[in-house]
């Protein structure tokens, strides 16, 4: 109750718009949404058939005895993912998931709000940097891949190329590693491409979160004695926030979806980086359509576990508004 | 009012604009079925020597079919896995082409239990086809009594090849021969003390291929089949030993493997950075692209262990069930099994015939010593390139290769052999 009552304050219009809904005849508002909801409808019925759809469709695959591509053999519901979670290569998969995840969002949370944190403090030529660091965000993931490939490989030695020649031209050869196809670890250097590419973007939102807070609340904060620490942490970082979190959601289903990188880069069949969505594919590709239909909705259900939630908050946000 | 108007309007025409983009769609999706004298081929060679050789086939075919139009339907990418998720679609639509490629032998169980290829084996008999293949091979293309495909070539899959300039560098005859692994690894060691990579190898498929010539050179030919029919035990001692040979040779590549695809380890060997490269004698081609001689700049022997063995794979072409038009597919696999399309195929692809009568003097030396083994040797299928067990098989054992690669635990890779054995073994 306490909080819608500033909300409405806030809007002078507010009392005037009742009293004008009051006035019109009563079969005005039934007759304004037919005509949106027509224009909707071509959307809807899309998004009805290629979205939810095939979401049920793959649902129901999953939980058939389909396992070659002949007929399906029956339903033998949640079977397919019980044999899933009891499959060691799905649940290395997972780990590789989640380090990736993990290793995906704090490289580009970090070097994003640290070259946004420059370019605010006002470097010279921001312009220049910001186009510099926004450009690989317009490079596919494949074609960045096929490059990553090549800095990445794992030579060692006089055969090294890529990252580890340059390593060891400098004499930093300790640096040399193998990459992607370290057991443990690997799936941690296909990140570093993808920290490449969306560090810039992650530094865009920053930048625009910062340019949005007012300077009469920096103002005010010195004002009250902040010294520079005391400002970002109890002024800047909480306006910075909501800009955080959307960045989270933004880079972290991305990383959830990983497939185009790892296709580009390891190929696959390859172990080491092996994430659900190749696995996916390599299921689809021999003809066990069941267990990639299981795989696919664990995915999305992981995907939806991070957005949902996300969703509803900002939904509650804007009818609080 | 006015504005509800406008919507409504605004709403409709958005609509028919979407009916009209449907109705376009179909049109184009339908348009060329039913009668036609087209045939659509539909293969993964889109590039390299196997262009050339498909190239070649379809000159033979214009000609002695001069009614029909060929259509080319390669899909590109993947080493045909792009092609087979493509084709395995089309299949499932009843929108089938007039033939398509596959590996002969046990790749095919997918679609005759899918029911979605015929049985030729009456073809076969009216046609006089079963005299022109020998029966070796005849009897592997064989499933449960009947023929599904028409071989178009033979690849040896057990060779390896070797560069002569490294040889002599690390103090090797290359003219030797090796009896068996134990004489080759201790070759290995030489070359590696010469500091060359002493074998050479690619990405997880080669490494499957390597591991299937250690099977075959330890099991002997007599046992590796029978690793697919049930009657050998992948939990075997012997299988061990041989999965610990392999674990050796694994440990004289080269780092990079992964990064690599077959070209790129076979061209080190070309390029005299590696000495050894075990792979089909598709090999072949990357020599003479390179303009090496055989013999002098290079040799080829059957991998150590497996002399008198014939680890085969050969491409085929089948007939679909529902297949657009019939007899364009019957005119496509007579000229596939015809001597001539088998000559002008091979010649170019650097594969051989399987057509017995196909007329081979002019084939380069490598190729006579392949035609030679084919005739005298033993056959065996291979399992890495669809001969030997179907597409779900050879994926669970390519997943046990690829993480023995990461790993280097024989124990681990031979209990996912075994499970993938008792996992597909009993269909």
């Amino acid at each position: 109750m306490s909080s819608t009552v500033p909300a409405s304050a806030t809007t002078p219009d507010a009392p005037h718009t009742p009293a004008k809904s009051r006035k019109s005849p009563g079969r005005r508002p039934s007759r304004s949404w037919a005509a949106p909801l027509l224009l909707i409808s071509p959307t809807l019925l899309v998004l009805g058939v290629f979205v939810y759809g095939l979401i049920a469709a793959n649902l129901n695959t999953s939980f058939q005895d389909r396992h070659t591509r002949a007929e399906s053999q029956g339903y033998v519901w949640f079977e397919n993912y019980a044999a899933l979670f009891s499959d060691d290569t799905f649940m290395y998969s997972l780990r590789n998931l989640l380090l990736y995840t993990g290793a995906f969002l704090l490289g580009t949370l970090v070097l994003g709000f640290l070259w946004a944190w420059l370019l605010e403090k006002g470097v010279r030529g921001e312009s220049l940097f910001r186009a510099v660091y926004l450009f690989p965000m317009a490079v596919s993931f494949i074609a960045s891949g096929v490059v990553w490939r090549w800095l990445l490989n794992n030579a060692e030695g006089d055969r090294s190329s890529g990252l580890n020649r340059l390593f060891g031209d400098l004499g930093l050869t300790w640096l040399q590693n193998p990459w992607w196809t370290h057991e443990r670890w690997g799936i941690v250097a296909i990140a570093v491409p993808a920290i490449w590419q969306l560090s810039g973007y992650v530094m865009a939102l920053f930048l625009a979160g910062f340019r949005g807070i007012p300077e009469e609340l920096r103002e005010a904060g010195r004002m009250d004695g902040c010294n520079e620490w005391q400002l970002y942490r109890h002024v800047l970082f909480p306006q910075l926030s909501p800009v955080a979190l959307s960045a989270i959601i933004i880079i972290g289903h991305m990383s959830l979806k990983v497939f185009d990188l790892i296709m580009a880069i390891a190929g696959q069949t390859n172990y080491t980086t092996q994430v659900p969505a190749t696995q996916m594919w390599v299921e689809f590709t021999r003809g066990d359509y069941a267990k990639s239909a299981a795989i696919g909705t664990v995915l999305l259900v992981i995907v939806a576990v991070l957005i949902v939630p996300y969703l509803v908050a900002t939904y509650r946000q804007e009818r609080r508004r | 009012m006015r504005a509800t108007h406008k919507s409504l309007a605004m709403g409709l025409a958005a609509l028919s604009l979407l009916a009209v983009s449907a109705c376009g769609g179909e049109d184009g999706g339908t348009g060329g079925g039913g009668e036609t004298q087209e045939v659509e081929v539909f293969t993964w060679w889109a590039e390299g020597s196997e262009k050339e050789g498909l190239d070649a086939l379809v000159e033979v075919f214009t000609s002695q079919n001069p009614d029909f139009e060929f259509v080319n339907g390669a899909v590109a990418g993947g080493a045909g896995s792009d092609a087979k998720n493509v084709l395995a679609s089309r299949l499932q639509t009843n929108d089938p082409p007039a033939t398509f490629q596959a590996h002969a032998g046990a790749e095919l169980t997918d679609y005759i239990e899918a029911g979605q290829i015929e049985g030729l084996s009456a073809m076969y008999e009216e046609k006089g086809w079963n005299e022109l293949f020998p029966e070796g091979l005849l009897e592997r293309l064989e499933q449960d009594g009947e023929i599904y495909s028409v071989p178009s070539n033979i690849h040896r899959a057990n060779v390896v090849w070797a560069n002569t300039a490294v040889l002599e560098e690390a103090g090797l005859d290359p003219k030797a021969s090796y009896a068996s692994l134990d004489e080759w690894i201790a070759a290995l060691e030489k070359v590696e003390a010469a500091g060359k990579i002493p074998l050479s190898v690619a990405t997880d498929w080669t490494q499957v291929h390597l591991l299937e010539t250690v099977l075959l050179a330890d099991l002997g030919a007599e046992a590796y089949s029978g690793l697919w029919d049930g009657s050998t035990d992948w939990a075997g001692e012997d299988v061990t030993a041989a999965l610990e040979d392999y674990q050796t040779l694994m440990g004289f590549t080269n780092t990079d493997r992964q990064s690599l695809d077959w070209q790129d380890a076979t061209q080190l060997v070309i390029d005299g950075e590696a000495a050894f490269n075990v792979m089909g004698d598709w090999a072949e081609a990357a020599f003479a692209t390179s303009e090496k001689t055989y013999d002098t700049d290079y040799v080829a022997f059957p991998v150590p262990g497996t002399d008198g063995v014939f680890d085969f794979l050969a491409d085929s072409f089948t007939m679909p069930v529902g297949s657009p038009n019939g007899e364009g597919t019957e005119a496509w696999l007579d000229t596939v099994a015809s001597a001539e399309g088998q000559e002008a195929f091979n010649k170019a692809k650097g594969s051989i015939p399987a057509n017995i009568e196909a007329e081979t003097a002019d084939f380069g030396p490598y190729q006579q010593t392949a035609i030679e083994s084919w005739a005298n040797d033993e056959i065996v299928s291979s399992v890495a390139h669809g001969a030997a067990a179907s597409v779900s098989w050879l994926t669970d054992i390519t997943s046990a290769v690829a993480k023995f690669g990461s790993n280097d635990d024989v124990t681990e890779l031979q209990e996912g052999l075994v499970a993938a054995a008792e996992k597909h073994a009993s269909s």
